[in-house]
């Protein structure tokens, strides 16, 4: 099984796609890197590809109906191959999150929606997720053109993961159990796993579709309504599948989508007094403001899937090659703009030396360019201010005397693509080795033991994620159990099955997302006790 | 006609036979034997087609696809995911031949064709597309070790090849309980239907190999229990037998488990259910609630509410709308929509059913209503009461499988429950009372699996169903039914210095 895995997450980062989340495509994806120019002669600056799909939803989707924001304002959504608007989009603030919340409200207290069966509620669902994958092609267009993220990736892991979770999530809707429950005397005791009631989820825009999916998918099944805000530089696609929900049979009020920004909208949504639940993925620094805001208004309960600086460790006897590759992988995939990316790359001093070479060898092959063209490994970074952030610390490396492999510089003059960039001799105390840099820089330091590199490992506020590479048994259970991170990879990376939760340790949050556990977030678990006479049994 | 209104032969467009043969590794063929056997419409006794007679040769057959499939074929290497697409393409192709489908069972078991339609075939799609939902959730367990040096997990895997042999009452909902979890699972089997009503499993067989079900997943034999059914329950290469039927033919399987592979079993046998309506319940319900729970599907359902007790304060008042209400149970052709019980399924339970009814008269039981065949055509037989039962009676002990109900009086809650109890059956029950004391305290005495407080036969894809003492050993339906297909296999392993434990 798990060498199944490796080698077919292998193939898919070999191929240009790296289609991360799905492991049917990608065995004879070999084209990428051989294919198409790497990033020294890159593409970017060449002619832009047009998307071949229209923009047909800007505006707030609130009880069933896209409306315009109350204040008539708009904000631009910007192209990040070129910075130009692709649209504009309502910005949603204050008032249009009363009116989702109102509308919310209403359908989770008057119904149908939480009244309906859990069948019903998951043939919608299942509706649905036809309906995804139906429009896949569109949605691809849409989400890489917002967001920057190839097509490949989009089309061919993103948006069939996006059916496959609600379809996930549309097989536990009727199977979401209470208990009876042992009491200490004569009594009767079961548990109702009730809906929460309104759902606030606050998305980030490096996965817009899949955080989406994260959020939006347990919530329905449990028969929850929801106010969801997208990040602001990835509104679109949310609007479309709102869309299709709507086609799917959804009643009006039960997901409502506003678009806007984090001080106004989203803070608005955390601070709301009838608002029962907020989930939001994001930067923990936002994280912390959030929680705060949940504290003041109505002590809402919060699930925060937040930032990580995700150790990769490779033992003396790993296979190098695979480690390298998925290394790689782990830390450059959707552009280094992975909560969990791999972005301490620990590895044993005994073949240090072999793995820096290969890794900026791997590094150098990378294929940049406009996102839309086949066999381009990576497209722009999300927005100015994260270009600017990723170039910040890229100084920051050189300053503190990281050595740089290579990269470091941006790519062609327009957009916001910058080099993979490879840091060796990175020590914990530099800011690269502490900082969630979000971006396409690698940091590789060395180690010499078990005990020290558990101990650097976890030296970390973060706790989100970390590979172990090693072929010993041994090594990998001890250290799977000693690593404070919600998940961790052993011979892989970033396998985001729709059954295996998600979440992290210390500063990375708190809380589970996908399996079983991500039900918990969206129940009331509700007590029911009732005295027995004569019982037969206790 | 004294009782239960017989409407005429209604005229309805009789579905044509497409599928006669046994369905072994993805191709209909003939039984080895080149043997057929009739299949008979139970409204008039006429032969509806013939059928592939299938015995210990085409078991062999059907078993190697099974193995072979599973043991290097592609169905259980799937992903759970990737299992549940196929399983939710046949229910959406099986939602497209609803119509075909229930006419199938309507001419071949007498079930009612409207019944088919709304209730027993989106019933079957309900089941598979439930356990398509559960196919990626079928989680094993890390462990608490007690050792201080060891790590543990359990496995669930699926127990391979599965035998299923299913009854003629409810063709479609018997194929689905069975076959959906043990696909989910990720089992490969062998599907024996009744005699009475192969022509829907066949339609199912066909419908697999469009739904893209790889070869040998799925196998249908038809045939007989003491040749066929045997072969199943006695075959040295099937993991698991699964069976659905009498008390009577359940112990033979065991017996023949036992004797060649220790194969689990999976029992889902008769019932003699008691339905207890209390002083406080409503006399209207609770003789709507005794006289479905009877009579539904002409009695022939193995958690019929055979046994009625009623409080001696309600008891008149309930005694007397019954046999009202019992007049308007109307008997009639199934494909007739005005129709609420067809013929029984064969001449066979016909006879013994009239035998028990004179078991009835002769040992003192008083008769209310009903009785008699209706008509000289067919297996149609009157909706009958019985007052004044006795428990040394036939008729209160025995699973009679048709539409005879036997009344009793009672006086205390302990002696409802007691009188309950009085059985070697426990498959279901049902209490009719708005006092959550006595609610609470008959469900937890009552021996059964499944009790229904004010309502009947509330069946659902999520409650687990199944049998105490005589009436099985196994629960279908709902995540419980998934553990029949699975073996739990534990792996443990040394653990070193690991921080916790």
């Amino acid at each position: 099984m798990a060498a199944r895995r490796v080698s077919s997450l292998l193939s898919r980062s070999f191929s240009a796609a790296s289609p991360v989340l799905s492991r049917s495509q990608g065995r004879n994806g070999y084209n990428g890197s051989r294919m198409v120019r790497r990033f020294g002669t890159s593409s970017a600056a060449e002619e832009i590809i047009s998307p071949s799909v229209q923009v047909s939803y800007t505006k707030l989707l609130i009880d069933g109906n896209f409306v315009d924001a109350a204040s008539g304002k708009t904000f631009p959504t910007l192209d990040p191959r070129t910075g130009e608007v692709i649209a504009n989009v309502a910005e949603g603030d204050a008032e249009d999150i009363n009116r989702a919340v109102k509308a919310a409200r209403k359908a989770f207290d008057e119904g149908p929606w939480p009244k309906m069966t859990a069948y019903e509620r998951s043939r919608i669902m299942l509706r649905f997720a036809d309906l995804v994958e139906k429009h896949s092609e569109e949605l691809a267009a849409l989400e890489t053109w917002d967001n920057g993220k190839t097509y490949e990736q989009a089309k061919t892991a993103e948006i069939p993961m996006l059916a496959r979770l609600f379809r996930y999530y549309a097989g536990w809707a009727d199977k979401i159990h209470g208990l009876t429950v042992p009491a200490d005397g004569n009594y009767h005791v079961q548990t109702l796993h009730e809906p929460i009631g309104v759902a606030g989820q606050i998305i980030p825009w490096n996965f817009p579709l899949l955080m989406f999916a994260w959020k939006v998918g347990p919530a329905l099944a449990c028969g929850n309504t929801i106010v969801l805000k997208t990040a602001e530089q990835t509104p679109l696609t949310a609007f479309y599948v709102g869309k299709l929900f709507l086609e799917a049979g959804l009643p009006p009020g039960v997901l409502n989508i506003v678009s806007g920004f984090g001080a106004t909208a989203g803070a608005s949504l955390a601070s709301h007094m009838d608002v029962d639940k907020l989930a939001f993925t994001g930067s923990t620094d936002t994280g912390k403001v959030i929680l705060g805001l949940a504290a003041n208004s109505n002590l809402k309960p919060v699930t925060l899937e937040l930032g990580g600086k995700s150790p990769f460790i490779v033992f003396e006897d790993a296979d190098i090659d695979k480690a390298v590759e998925l290394a790689h992988f782990a830390l450059f995939f959707n552009q280094g703009q992975c909560c969990c990316a791999g972005s301490r790359t620990y590895v044993h001093e005994r073949v240090y030396d072999e793995f820096v070479e290969k890794a900026k060898a791997r590094a150098l092959k990378r294929v940049v360019g406009d996102p839309f063209k086949k066999g381009i490994e990576q497209g722009p970074q999300i927005d100015s201010k994260q270009f600017e952030k990723v170039m910040k610390y890229i100084r920051s490396g050189v300053e503190s005397n990281a050595t740089l492999e290579c990269g470091g510089g941006q790519v062609g003059d327009k957009g916001y693509f910058i080099q993979p960039t490879v840091f060796s001799n990175v020590k914990d105390d530099m800011l690269i080795a502490q900082d969630e840099i979000f971006g396409p820089v690698q940091s590789i330091l060395k180690f010499s033991d078990v005990d020290e590199v558990i101990r650097r490992a976890n030296n970390t506020r973060y706790g989100l994620a970390a590979g172990v590479f090693t072929k010993n048994i041994d090594t990998a259970n001890r250290v799977s159990r000693a690593l404070k991170a919600g998940t961790v990879w052993v011979n892989c990376f970033d396998v985001f099955d729709a059954a295996i939760p998600f979440g992290g340790y210390k500063m990375s949050g708190n809380g589970r997302e996908k399996g079983i556990y991500s039900l918990n977030n969206y129940l009331q678990v509700k007590a029911v006790v009732t005295p027995l006479n004569n019982p037969a049994w206790i | 006609m004294e009782n239960g209104k017989c409407n005429g032969g209604a005229t309805a467009k009789l579905p044509e036979i497409k599928f006669t043969k046994l369905f072994i590794n993805g191709k209909f063929v003939d039984a080895a034997s080149g043997k057929t056997f009739e299949t008979i419409d139970p409204r008039n006794g006429e032969v509806i087609a013939k059928i592939a007679e299938g015995d210990k040769e085409d078991v062999d057959l059907a078993v190697n696809a099974a193995r072979h499939a599973f043991d290097h074929g592609p169905w259980p290497r799937m992903t759970g995911f990737e299992r549940a697409r196929i399983i939710n393409k046949y229910t959406d192709l099986i939602e497209q031949n609803i119509e075909e489908l229930a006419a199938l069972d309507a001419i071949d078991g007498g079930k009612l064709f409207q019944m088919g339609k709304v209730g027993d075939i989106p019933a079957a799609t309900g089941h598979f597309r439930y356990y398509a939902g559960a196919a990626d959730k079928i989680h094993g367990e890390t462990l608490r070790m007690t050792r201080p040096s060891l790590f543990g997990y359990t496995l669930k895997e699926p127990i391979g090849v599965v035998g299923h042999i299913i009854p003629w009452n409810f063709p479609s909902i018997m194929y689905a309980m069975k076959v959906a979890p043990a696909l989910a699972a990720g089992c490969t089997m062998v599907v024996k239907p009744a005699e009475q009503t192969p022509l829907s499993a066949l339609f199912y067989a066909h419908l697999s190999k469009e739904a893209g079900f790889p070869d040998g997943v799925i196998n249908v034999v038809t045939g007989f229990g003491p040749t066929a059914g045997a072969a199943i329950a006695s075959h040295m290469d099937i993991d698991k037998v699964s069976f659905t039927g009498s008390t009577d033919v359940g112990r033979t399987i065991m017996q023949a488990a036992a004797a060649s592979n220790l194969k689990k079993v999976s029992l889902e046998l008769g019932g003699k259910s008691p339905l207890l309506i209390f002083d406080d319940a409503d006399v209207n319900k609770a003789a709507d609630l005794a006289l479905l729970g009877c009579f539904y599907n002409k009695g022939e359902i193995c958690v019929a509410s055979s046994r009625v007790f009623v409080q001696e304060g309600i008891y008149d008042k309930v005694v007397e709308k019954m046999v009202e209400k019992a007049k308007d149970w109307t008997v009639g052709d199934p494909f007739d929509s005005t129709s609420r019980q067809g013929p029984q399924v064969d001449k066979k339970q016909f006879e013994k059913i009239l035998s028990y009814i004179e078991h009835g008269k002769n040992e003192g039981a008083t008769l209310l209503t009903g009785g008699n065949a209706i008509g000289d055509k067919g297996y149609y037989i009157e909706p009958t009461i019985f007052a004044d039962v006795t428990e040394d009676m036939k008729i209160y002990k025995d699973e009679i499988f048709g539409p005879v109900m036997s009344l009793m009086k009672f006086k205390t809650v302990e002696e409802g429950i007691k009188c309950a109890n009085n059985t070697k059956y426990g498959l279901a029950a049902g209490i009719v009372s708005q006092n959550v004391d006595v609610i609470n305290t008959v469900s937890r005495s009552i021996k059964a699996g499944v009790i229904w407080v004010n309502c009947y036969f509330a069946f659902d894809l999520d409650s687990p169903y199944g049998g105490y003492k005589m009436s099985g050993n196994c629960r279908e339906s709902g995540m419980d039914a998934l553990d029949s297909y699975l073996q739990v296999k534990s792996i443990a392993m040394p653990l070193h210095n690991s921080p916790w434990l």
